[in-house]
């Protein structure tokens, strides 16, 4: 008997379980990339599970395993969750991508749904927030807040999510000071506070005085902290512990009302694939408390830009826009369009450096 | 474009020293285990363990200096483990060491589970008077935490100690020859189990300058590998202590160099980047097969043969 007709006779005795008791609880699983206290990424899934669990009380039953490795292990924890009785997965990170496709092809009963990909199946959505606009608001405050014109960035993985951040953090930031340089590091990890604390201090060594992060852990906070005259924004989560200052702002994840949807659609039986890419106005991103170290002018200005993304009058990628090679990209008053955005490997004129391959 | 005139020599230099303190603190340690005959491959769980008894001290207590005491004892606690199973039950050292890092990832994972997104208490740098004040050599050397000075002292301590004193030679007798060392009437095994303890104690304050100092906070898994690298630096440094602070700088100022030379927008690929301290540690390692290992290390010893 090969693996797959085990794991096809499991499934099947599984969902005749189902089928058998009715009254059973909806099981929802979450895999975690980092530890749910990483007070960013993980910690704000981890709330949005909560919320499921509290808006549906006894009628769904929620598990999770954290600190999934991206590969071969966490096609195995998925695996063990589906065949533990899970009808509803959330896999939330971008290198689950391929394991979470493998596996539900494996188990066609139960729908998946994977955070921030662009792979999906009959029993695979994707959802991802447009934390671009929350980028763009940042770089707009990051880019008047700089006194040494440096801003540093410490990227994670050069994948088309974190190049849309800097991209839409650059363009903002030099929309309101044409003499801002961002220096990009790259620390290949979503989550290693050793590593994300050494590359703010390279940064700040090289002159930044704003660091942005699009890693998870609060590590560069206490690393700009500690160096004292340096701005952060909170990234995934409000890091309002390490405000007024050095964290003058932040871009909270709120994943909680698109759980439970999609919990209930479940409940309902009406679940279907689905692509959901929600920004500021649906209200998937959220812009922490702008803090009272911002002066009260970038601050209105801050807001205004907030507001407009959100109720889409202004697109964060308006044109005229060129690539960092010169090539034009966006015409005057052309916006740029999801397919484009959602494959995003170059970066727009003005940035140096090169994306790693 | 490239910017080599961003990097500060200075203080990519002075971060050398502090990227390099975890990596000393731990080798010197497990040389000093190894130079008694005995291999300890769970340097990394007894970091890792160590990383967590010093945060958890130094959160409940408010005082980074009794943080590094906790370390420094939760290290030579679990040590004491691996002593015990080879040293009186005679299990193969590799085994028991292996187990000994498993052990300790999950055990520090368990305690430290309410820890997580604590704020650790400052621990400030040291302005040493005079001393920091020289141009150059002043912020690169003098201006640093008291852990800093404290894992140079140790090797120097260890340096001395060898090469001087009558417990180092019979140390050192133990590590080369257990069966002649036994023979002249010494202690093989109350010897080793001592070594045993200093390695792990120097280990969780390893570990302790990562959750302390370094990062500053608790995660699970935070001293990723860094206990595997001081493992090879002992063997880097043939054994020798001052060759060993050449290896942790070496090691320290290449993780440093990488991170510096991408912010500068040096355009040569982050991962070969990222993985040149592992390359450079394996060139060493290859190249300088100079030393010669303690001759009893490794092997169990036991009165009766």
């Amino acid at each position: 008997m090969t693996m797959k007709s085990i794991l096809a006779g499991a499934t099947l005795a599984a969902s005749l379980s189902t089928t058998a008791f009715a009254d059973d609880p909806t099981k929802v699983g979450f895999i975690y990339v980092g530890p749910v206290g990483d007070g960013g990424w993980t910690y704000e899934h981890n709330e949005g599970r909560l919320a499921v669990e509290e808006h549906f009380g006894d009628a769904v039953e929620t598990v999770y395993v954290e600190n999934v490795p991206e590969g071969a292990d966490a096609e195995r924890v998925m695996q063990q969750m589906a065949l533990g009785g899970a009808d509803l997965i959330f896999t939330t990170s971008f290198g689950y991508m391929d394991p979470t496709i493998n596996v539900a092809e494996k188990f066609p009963d139960v729908m998946f749904e994977h955070a921030t990909g662009y792979k999906q199946a009959d029993n695979v959505s994707v959802y991802s927030a447009r934390f671009y606009e929350g980028r763009a608001v940042q770089g707009h405050i990051a880019g008047q807040m700089t006194e040494s014109n440096v801003i540093g960035y410490i990227g994670s993985f050069p994948i088309p999510e974190v190049i849309r951040g800097i991209n839409a953090a650059y363009i903002h930031a030099k929309e309101v000071n044409p003499d801002v340089e961002f220096k990009i590091v790259w620390a290949y990890t979503w989550f290693d506070p050793a590593k994300e604390a050494e590359a703010a201090n390279v940064l700040i060594e090289q002159g930044a005085d704003v660091i942005l992060q699009h890693t998870d852990s609060t590590a560069p906070q206490a690393a700009a902290q500690a160096a004292g005259n340096v701005v952060t924004f909170g990234q995934a989560s409000d890091m309002a512990e390490f405000g007024p200052f050095p964290r003058v702002s932040s871009i909270i994840d709120n994943w909680a009302p698109y759980y439970i949807a999609r919990t209930q659609a479940v409940i309902d039986g009406t679940w279907e694939s689905t692509n959901t890419w929600d920004g500021i106005g649906a209200g998937m991103v959220g812009i922490g408390e702008i803090t009272e170290a911002v002066p009260a002018d970038v601050k209105a200005s801050a807001e205004a830009l907030r507001d407009s993304l959100a109720s889409g009058e202004y697109h964060a990628f308006s044109g005229p826009l060129n690539k960092q090679d010169g090539s034009a990209w966006l015409a005057d008053g052309e916006t740029a369009d999801d397919g484009t955005l959602a494959g995003m490997s170059f970066y727009v004129e003005g940035l140096t450096g090169d994306i790693p391959q | 474009m490239m910017d080599l005139s961003a990097i500060n020599p200075i203080l990519l230099l002075a971060s050398l020293m502090v990227a390099a303190t975890p990596i000393i603190l731990a080798a010197v340690g497990e040389l000093v285990v190894e130079r008694a005959g005995v291999l300890n491959l769970g340097v990394e769980g007894m970091m890792i363990t160590g990383a967590v008894c010093g945060f958890i001290m130094a959160v409940n207590s408010g005082s980074p200096l009794l943080g590094f005491i906790g370390a420094a004892i939760g290290g030579a606690v679990l040590s004491l483990l691996f002593g015990f199973l080879t040293q009186f039950l005679l299990a193969n050292q590799v085994a028991t060491g292996l187990a000994l890092t498993l052990f300790g990832l999950g055990l520090s994972a368990l305690m430290g589970q309410n820890y997580i997104g604590i704020k650790a208490p400052e621990f400030p740098d040291w302005h040493i008077p005079l001393l920091g004040d020289i141009p150059v050599i002043g912020p690169i050397v003098f201006q640093h935490d008291p852990m800093v000075y404290v894992g140079l002292a140790i090797v120097v301590a260890v340096w001395a100690f060898l090469k001087f004193s009558r417990a180092g030679l019979i140390l050192r007798a133990v590590g080369e020859n257990h069966e002649a060392a036994h023979a002249l009437g010494y202690h093989v095994v109350r010897v080793r189990m001592l070594a045993i303890m200093f390695g792990g104690a120097c280990a969780g304050l390893g570990g302790a300058y990562l959750s302390l100092v370094r990062v500053p906070q608790w995660t699970e898994g935070m001293t990723a590998g860094a206990g595997w690298i001081a493992l090879a630096i002992v063997v880097f440094a043939s054994w020798k202590p001052m060759r060993l602070l050449l290896g942790a700088y070496l090691f320290g100022g290449v993780t440093v160099l990488q991170l510096n030379l991408q912010a500068a927008g040096m355009a040569i690929p982050v991962e070969y980047l990222s993985m040149s301290p592992y390359l450079a540690t394996i060139a060493v390692l290859v190249i300088m097969r100079s030393g010669r290992a303690p001759g009893s290390l490794g092997q169990s010893f036991h009165a009766s043969r």
